[in-house]
């Protein structure tokens, strides 16, 4: 039986969602896209200047990948509304990442916005991804507001440093039913394993792979530890345990 | 609420005596820190962190990695007026100086836009004197809504504004705006700006406060560097910028750290500005605020512009003219002052290219 995670009624192989926003040049985002063959792409809209073809970065996302909007620069519900009708109006299809940030200085996204952006833009139709603070009342908000998957972020978007929400993480995973899609932070392929070992559905990268030395090479190493976490949650991992443990140290004596 | 009260703290600060009780182990321990406080940002603006530039350079280089990718956004400064009452010691603008004064008319500033929607820019600066006359808000904001037409993003360096008068800038799509208090020692500054609205200190200062409460995205503060010692200026432009980002969290706070060029008057530097102190200012206010812009205009030759890309310069102007009009007719206008790097779009996209950088034209759209 092939594993596969569905979303929006499309049925994606990859569970590596790649972001663009940080590469050195549009032009190596097919490349990259090829080597870690991711099937989601992400473009800020912000960035998307359908009359200046050269530099369009949707022009760079290659045929066959969905290109999801996102509502980078939104600090309201209501920017982030406007943002996502601007894009599918432009022709980018219907999938939104709704990120409703008002704090520049650590890029944590506002939950509750995020909320009614998700509510209005789902009723609309759209297939909603919302990137939001591990919050498990907010993750289940999400959910009655009729979004697609959740967001949470490992880290603070730009820093690399990880699954620092890890138990909030995994607390939204064993709660929630939709897939959980862990956003931002995620500085090493190790970190995207861990997440999808968690049983997270998929991971999202931008910076690690963007502004690696070699941003191909890194996207494929991500793509296989992201394989790789996914192979070892299917595949059901031991245990863990502080100390040694032997067989059966209080109940041998019961198998006479 | 004014930056002004918090300046207040630091007035018994003794900055050169700071400056010398720092050792070297002071600078590794600050350059070790993930977050720095203002002293700590006081410390690498240092004489003794001078020693220490690589570090700071790699340090910097990472985070601005990190933070904005290997991105420049590319921006023109339009100057839409050069009519002003003030007398700015330094600047060729000032009311005394005999040039031909002239404001934008409708179809000149539609050619204007012609000749830069071209280049694929979409980010453009506007620029006037101060003139409440003959360039009043209504006219910026006519100016603002022509160019809508032809660029996503506008931006406004003009006269300190009320806060209405900010809010109905914003309310035509203009989205952020630059102020630079050009010192922000209140004695240099009255020494420097004798009479005039521009004489009012507090005013100015408060200028991108009252900015962002009336709804910008976006600041950018500088002082004039050249006025007074670099480094104190260094120092309460960060803060500055530090005390914006606080109070305004929703806000992108930049910082430009203009040098003093030469300008009809022919004012000079009070305080010399080398390149490796305008480097080490740019690097301690990224590791103070790695996520604060920083903005390098034509003010700076091509081959120091070219090596700040890696430095943590985030936006760079590009085919600049600091004239009224002269980019659609080719006049030659007497400019605010004098630019060093004349390239244009193009090469400048060229040498981000080559850099492995990312030029960005378009990165906002008004809603």
């Amino acid at each position: 039986m092939t594993d596969t995670l569905i979303i929006g009624g499309l049925e994606l192989e990859s569970r590596l969602f790649l972001g663009t926003g940080k590469f050195g040049s549009n032009r190596m985002i097919p490349a990259v896209v090829k080597a870690c063959g991711t099937q989601v792409v992400t473009v800020a809209l912000r960035r998307v200047d359908p009359k200046y073809q050269e530099e369009n970065i949707v022009s760079f996302v290659p045929e066959g990948c969905v290109v999801m909007a996102n509502t980078s620069g939104a600090r309201t519900a209501d920017e982030a509304v406007r943002i996502a009708r601007l894009a599918k109006a432009g022709g980018l299809g219907g999938w939104i990442k709704i990120e409703v940030i008002n704090d520049n200085r650590y890029l944590l996204p506002d939950n509750f916005e995020t909320i009614k952006a998700t509510e209005i833009l789902a009723r609309e139709g759209f297939t909603v991804l919302p990137y939001m603070s591990p919050d498990l009342a907010a993750a289940k908000r999400l959910v009655e507001a009729g979004a697609a998957a959740v967001m949470p972020l490992g880290s603070p978007i730009g820093s690399n440093r990880g699954l620092k929400c890890a138990e909030l993480i995994r607390i939204i995973i064993e709660e929630i039913a939709l897939p959980v899609i862990v956003d931002a932070g995620i500085g090493r392929p190790s970190q995207a394993a861990e997440a999808m070992e968690m049983g997270a559905a998929a991971v999202l990268v931008n910076t690690a792979v963007a502004t690696a030395r070699d941003p191909q090479a890194m996207a494929r190493a991500f793509g296989q530890a992201v394989a790789a976490g996914r192979g070892a949650f299917l595949a059901g991992l031991g245990p863990v345990g502080r100390a040694a443990s032997p067989s059966s140290p209080l109940t041998g004596f019961l198998d006479g | 609420m004014s930056f002004i009260q918090e300046m207040e703290e630091y007035r018994d600060l003794d900055v050169t005596a700071y400056h010398a009780s720092l050792t070297d182990a002071d600078i590794a321990a600050v350059l070790g820190r993930d977050r720095l406080s203002a002293l700590d940002y006081l410390a690498l603006l240092s004489p003794r962190a001078e020693s220490h530039l690589e570090a700071m350079a790699q340090k910097a280089h990472r985070l601005t990695l990190q933070h904005f990718g290997r991105t420049v956004q590319l921006f023109t400064p339009i100057y839409l007026a050069n009519y002003c009452v003030n007398r700015c010691r330094y600047c060729g603008f000032k009311a005394e100086n005999k040039l031909h004064r002239k404001k934008l008319s409708p179809t000149e500033l539609r050619a204007e836009a012609e000749v830069i929607a071209a280049t694929g820019l979409k980010h453009v600066l506007i620029l006037t004197g101060e003139h409440r006359k003959m360039s009043p808000v209504s006219y910026i904001a006519d100016c603002a809504k022509l160019l809508e037409e032809y660029f996503t993003c506008i931006a406004v360096e003009v006269y300190p504004l009320t806060q209405e008068e900010y809010a109905q800038l914003a309310g035509v799509g203009v989205d952020s705006m630059t102020m630079f208090q050009e010192v922000y020692d209140p004695l240099v500054y009255a020494d420097m700006h004798p009479s005039g609205p521009k004489s009012h200190y507090p005013f100015r200062l408060d200028a991108p406060e009252r900015a962002c409460r009336a709804g910008m995205r976006g600041v950018n503060i500088g002082a004039l560097l050249g006025l007074k010692n670099w480094r104190e200026e260094a120092f309460f432009t960060g803060l500055h910028a530090d005390y914006l980002q606080r109070n305004f969290p929703d806000v992108e706070v930049s910082l430009s750290p203009p040098r003093m060029r030469p300008q009809l008057g022919g004012f000079a530097p009070v305080s010399g500005v080398r390149d490796k102190d305008l480097v080490q200012y740019i690097l301690a206010f990224r590791l103070f605020m790695p996520r604060g812009g920083v903005t390098i205009s034509t003010r700076e030759t091509p081959d120091l512009r070219d090596r700040l890309v890696k430095l943590g310069a985030t936006r760079m102007s590009a085919g600049s003219s600091t004239a009224v009009g002269g980019r659609a007719t080719g006049e030659e206008e007497t400019g605010q002052f004098e630019i060093s790097d004349h390239r244009g779009v193009a090469e400048m996209a060229e040498m981000l290219y080559a850099q492995g950088y990312q030029p960005v034209y378009k990165d906002w759209q008004w809603l």
